[in-house]
């Protein structure tokens, strides 16, 4: 019995959201009359951290804190419009529809305070404290709350806005094929390294590196959490994870957690994680949130770091011990590519 | 079907319920006694979302008959915070971001108790051991495994 040392490498170009339908989301934006703001989204929060984004987004663009923002989310009768939380699209669609009809709720609320100042909206800013004042004029100041009450019952206007967010149509070239299906890229590259058993066929993930390029990080402890959260998952489904028979019964097919593996927290693989930040030019403060290729890159980099252990190509997955046996024994035995570099 | 009356601890207070004979502790906490912290999961005593402190010790609701905690001292999720003041492991998960959907949260918070109560001083390993038996879809485990032991040392006084 040897155990073989293999590292893989694999890189992705990921697009964010997709193209069918302009991908369309919205958001609805309105003030409760002692000046907090609610946001009214259908976006789905799974945990990814939705929410937390889209309020900090709203609170941003309307210069407010975030503690006077809620989102209310995931109900599609009471929200408005929204596509889905799938294709990575939720930080880039939904944080660009809530930019939207913040900044209209904001005009609105400059406006009501312009009205009790006494002065133009134009001259007026936020100090993100909760507050409304003329430029160079801090004491010249009027507040959210005050601006709120006066705006429902002094000047019978709503502090509310609208917003959606749908990217330009492109169908393909018919002559070429050619199409812009979507407007932003994020990137990843990722390193595993991994011991491959050549007696059990058993693989063992030992470490991953990695780089993630997701615009700008708008919460930089959510996208690490799902980026070490993902690439979990990766290992899961490249070496584990299947719901088809590791031998051919049917019979012997996973039924429940029992027996549909998945690697526990006695298995955690040492992450080292770098996250780069290019931010997007049509992205929510630059942000194009991490999304499923969290996952995405780890399972090429398993099958080459396997191949580059014991030679064996599986290009099927999950990389059960019994197909990496075969591959061996087909090969007359393991064959280690050597380490590059 | 005759009902049985069920007397027990909920966090600090004292609980009395008539139970279905033959009622899993899990339905019978979350719809008996409304309390909705304890998960349900599988149902099937794979996942560990329903985990419970049954006199200090971790077991799975799910798999527990109602009747057989009569006179017993359970211990949920909804127990670990003093009013406004969260249990050091809450506090941990919190700050460590050891949840993402929080499906798994109660479970791993109780599977961390009953192993702190016991052992104030786990290892890296004995905290994986403790949680073995508790799935988590989102995290990859190894923030959750970070939270237990930073809320251990806290609770010990010493640095993390
Ligand atoms: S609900 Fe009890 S173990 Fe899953
Ligand atoms: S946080 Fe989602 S299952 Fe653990």
């Amino acid at each position: 019995m040897t155990i073989h040392k293999g590292r893989g490498f694999a890189c992705i170009n990921y697009p964010i959201g997709m193209n069918l339908g302009g991908d369309p989301s919205q958001a609805l934006v309105h003030s409760t009359p002692d000046g907090k703001f609610m946001v009214a989204l259908s976006s789905i929060d799974l945990g990814q951290g939705m929410k937390s984004v889209t309020r900090q987004i709203a609170s941003e663009t309307l210069g407010v804190p975030v503690e006077d923002v809620y989102v209310d989310t995931a109900d599609s009768d009471t929200g408005p419009h929204c596509m889905g939380s799938f294709a990575s699209r939720g930080t880039h669609r939904v944080g660009n529809a809530v930019i939207r009809a913040a900044a209209e709720a904001r005009k609105q609320m400059m406006e009501a305070a312009a009205e009790e100042l006494e002065v133009n909206a134009s001259d007026l800013d936020t100090d993100g404290a909760g507050n409304i004042h003329v430029k160079g004029a801090p004491s010249r100041s009027i507040s959210v709350a005050e601006t709120a009450i006066a705006a429902q019952f002094k000047q019978g206007r709503t502090l509310s806005g609208r917003g959606i967010f749908l990217i330009p149509p492109s169908d393909a070239d018919p002559e070429t094929g050619e199409m812009t299906p979507v407007t932003c890229f994020a990137h990843a590259a990722l390193v595993i390294d991994l011991e491959v058993d050549d007696e059990t066929g058993e693989v063992e993930v030992k470490e991953i590196n990695s780089a993630y390029e997701v615009g700008r990080a708008l919460n930089p402890k959510l996208v690490e959490q799902q980026l070490i959260g993902g690439a979990w998952m990766g290992v899961s489904h490249a070496l584990y994870e299947t719901t088809e028979p590791n031998y051919p019964e049917r019979d012997h097919r996973p039924e429940d957690f029992n027996t549909y593996l998945m690697p526990g927290p006695g298995q955690v693989v040492p992450h080292n994680l770098a996250v780069l930040e290019r931010p997007a030019e049509d992205a929510p403060f630059g942000g194009k949130g991490p999304g499923e290729m969290c996952a995405n890159p780890v399972l090429p980099a398993i099958a080459n770091a396997v191949y580059n252990a014991v030679g064996v190509r599986c290009d099927r997955l999950p990389i059960t011990p019994e197909k990496v046996l075969r591959g061996i024994r087909a090969n007359g035995g393991a064959r280690p590519q050597g380490m590059p570099g | 079907m005759a009902k049985t009356p069920v007397t027990f601890t909920l966090n600090d207070a004292e609980t009395a319920l008539f139970v279905d004979p033959g009622a899993n502790l899990n339905e019978v906490l979350r719809r008996g006694a409304g309390d909705l912290t304890t998960k349900h999961g599988c149902g099937q005593g794979t996942c560990g979302a329903c985990t419970v402190l049954i006199d200090g010790v971790p077991h799975l609701s799910c798999l527990t008959l109602a009747e057989t905690v009569e006179r017993r001292r359970i211990d949920t999720a909804g127990g670990l915070a003093g009013g406004p003041n969260l249990h050091a492991l809450q506090t941990a998960f919190m700050e460590g971001f050891a949840a993402q959907c929080g499906f798994c949260t109660a479970g791993m918070l109780m599977a961390a108790k009953g192993l702190l109560d016991a052992n104030p001083n786990p290892t890296r390993d004995e905290v994986a051991e403790a949680i073995s038996g508790n799935l988590c879809r989102c995290t990859g485990y190894e923030p959750i495994i970070d939270a237990i032991l930073t809320a251990a040392a806290r609770m010990q006084g010493r640095a993390v």
